[in-house]
């Protein structure tokens, strides 16, 4: 019982990446980014072959980082420069990042036991040594995690965090304030898929593999626990979005262990993944049309 | 000076939706004047607006601002020296972001978007101030969010964000017509103080005949892509409400509606 617990609080946490970045799209810029699919593979992609390259494992999740705002550049510059429209200019990136992936990784990889990932590497090891290795993962994901929330928060409260909540709120106020809306929308975007992709960096450590069709559904997840975060917190406005966001993310993710530990073959996961998505979209009551923000 | 020189705008060109409003309209507005805008729908007064704001393109003609073009400038780049109000109170402000967030946005317009702090505790009190002055009981809401507030509350912000900075040109889209008599006396007063007091050259479209005569000291009525009213100065201070009415029911006749 407190392994299933322990596994499903590293899964809400590792995957509470991917939230923060449809939080940022999709709550705070209005726009349904479904990039995520791609860029999160992505990011996993890049990190098993750094990994298996013997590049430094820390230095990896930099890299990740990278790639995904490149991705993220990619759909902004569809979107605001060829004048895409946002729902297609992300299915463009999805469907592209897709090859893109298999390039990058050669084929689906897996990472050999005698590399260091991040939950093994010497620094972590100096730290947290006398820890099991599912506890050191908790402890690193927990780390990365609210390092990503309070400097999210951090950004947020800055001008330019204010032009990035400003410009899903009102673009046109944007505009009154001699500022290139479009530039706002790709930053976001960048921020966001950047992210989504660190996300994949951190599944491909815990999981010491890359397959190409990882990415399937990841929007639907991220999507639902930006919902059931918001929806859960959004009388409580002391509670900062991120937070909600992680919350979220960790009782989706507790759902599907039980779905999973009550005996549903692993093939049916993203059933009930869309599945559970669809509850609770009813539940909460907003059918995905409203969103309250930050 | 604010000039519109010939400028042609067709909407759906080469359509049977075809439709010429303006062919070779040209109007000169002087630095420092307030021009009231009057005319029935579809009689060219938003698109006036768009043109100038780059909301919208034109076939031909020029846009000049001190005798220098600005058409080639985008809409945001234009918004340098202009603010605008719009009918619709939520136009004007972020409903889900707080007051105060809003005003330190505006407050911060013509300056980069940095990773400084977004709302700075230091000028809360002049906002306060400033709010003060509107006598709406807006100064104690500074952390309440934009979108709770009333309409006539948005827009008197929406104004007042609109005018914070330096700024040469101010456009005023119907900005009372959705607001009950009694708000849209006080915005349309708060308006009146804000231009006299920045000496802006202000442009308002309204509905309201009766602003029209009685604020601004240039009047313009428009038909059909045409100024066929402009007066200002003395003649416009003689123009009564009664004239005015009599000329726009003329027109509108005309007009068939």
């Amino acid at each position: 019982m407190t392994d299933l617990i322990v596994g499903t609080l590293i899964q809400g946490l590792i995957y509470a990446l991917i939230s923060f970045g449809v939080y940022i799209t999709y709550s705070i810029l209005d726009f349904p980014d479904l990039s995520v699919d791609g860029s999160f593979p992505l990011g996993a992609a890049v990190t098993a072959v750094l990994l298996t390259r013997g590049v430094n494992p820390y230095l990896t999740l930099l890299a990740a980082l990278a790639v995904g705002a490149l991705a993220g550049l990619f759909t902004g510059f569809i979107h605001v420069k060829l004048h895409v429209r946002d729902l297609l200019a992300g299915i463009i990136t999805m469907t592209a990042l897709f090859s893109i992936n298999l390039q990058i990784a050669g084929s689906n990889l897996t990472v050999e036991r005698s590399v260091d990932t991040i939950f093994t590497a010497g620094p972590t090891m100096a730290l947290l040594g006398g820890l099991s290795l599912t506890h050191r993962k908790l402890i690193v994901a927990l780390v990365v995690v609210l390092l990503v929330k309070f400097l999210m928060d951090a950004f947020f409260a800055t001008k330019a965090g204010l032009l990035l909540r400003a410009v899903g709120d009102n673009a046109a106020l944007v505009t009154s304030l001699a500022k290139d809306r479009g530039n706002v929308k790709l930053q976001g975007l960048v921020l966001s898929n950047a992210l989504v992709a660190l996300g994949g960096a951190l599944v491909c450590h815990e999981t010491r593999s890359f397959s190409a069709t990882m990415g399937t559904g990841q929007v639907v997840f991220g999507l639902a626990s930006v919902i059931i975060g918001v929806a859960l917190f959004h009388r409580l406005s002391f509670v900062k979005g991120t937070t909600a966001v992680i919350v979220g993310s960790i009782l989706y993710k507790l759902c599907i262990a039980l779905a999973l530990s009550l005996g549903l073959p692993p093939n049916m996961m993203k059933l009930i993944t869309a599945v559970l998505f669809l509850l609770v979209l009813v539940a909460s009551g907003r059918k995905g049309e409203e969103i309250i923000h930050a | 000076m604010l000039e519109v020189r010939e400028v042609t705008k067709i909407y759906n060109p080469g359509s049977v939706m075809e439709q010429c409003l303006f062919d070779k309209f040209s109007l000169s507005v002087a630095d420092g004047q307030f021009v009231s805008i009057v005319g029935s729908n579809g009689s060219g007064k938003t698109s006036l607006l768009n043109i100038i704001c780059g909301s919208i393109a034109v076939e031909s003609g020029d846009v000049l601002v001190g005798g220098e073009s600005i058409l080639r400038k985008k809409d945001f780049q234009r918004y340098a020296t202009m603010g605008r109000v719009y009918q619709n109170p939520s136009m004007g402000t972020c409903p889900n972001l707080t007051m105060l967030e809003n005003l330190s946005l505006a407050d911060n317009k013509g300056k980069s978007f940095g990773f400084g702090r977004g709302v700075n505790k230091r000028r809360i009190d002049r906002y306060r101030a400033e709010l003060e002055g509107l006598g709406l009981g807006l100064e104690d809401k500074l952390n309440v969010k934009m979108g709770s507030l009333s309409g006539g509350q948005r827009q008197a912000v929406a104004l007042l964000m609109a005018t914070m900075t330096p700024l040469r040109f101010l456009i005023l889209d119907e900005h009372t017509a959705a607001l009950d008599p009694k708000t849209a006396e006080v915005i349309m007063l708060l308006t009146d103080k804000i231009v006299r007091e920045k000496r802006l050259t202000a442009m308002m479209v309204t509905h309201n005949l009766r602003y029209a005569v009685e604020y601004g000291d240039r009047l313009l009525m428009m038909d059909r892509g045409q100024a066929v009213l402009d007066r200002a100065g003395a003649e416009k201070e003689q123009t009564s409400m009664e004239e005015l009415l009599t000329f726009f029911n003329k027109i509108s006749a005309q007009c068939g509606s």
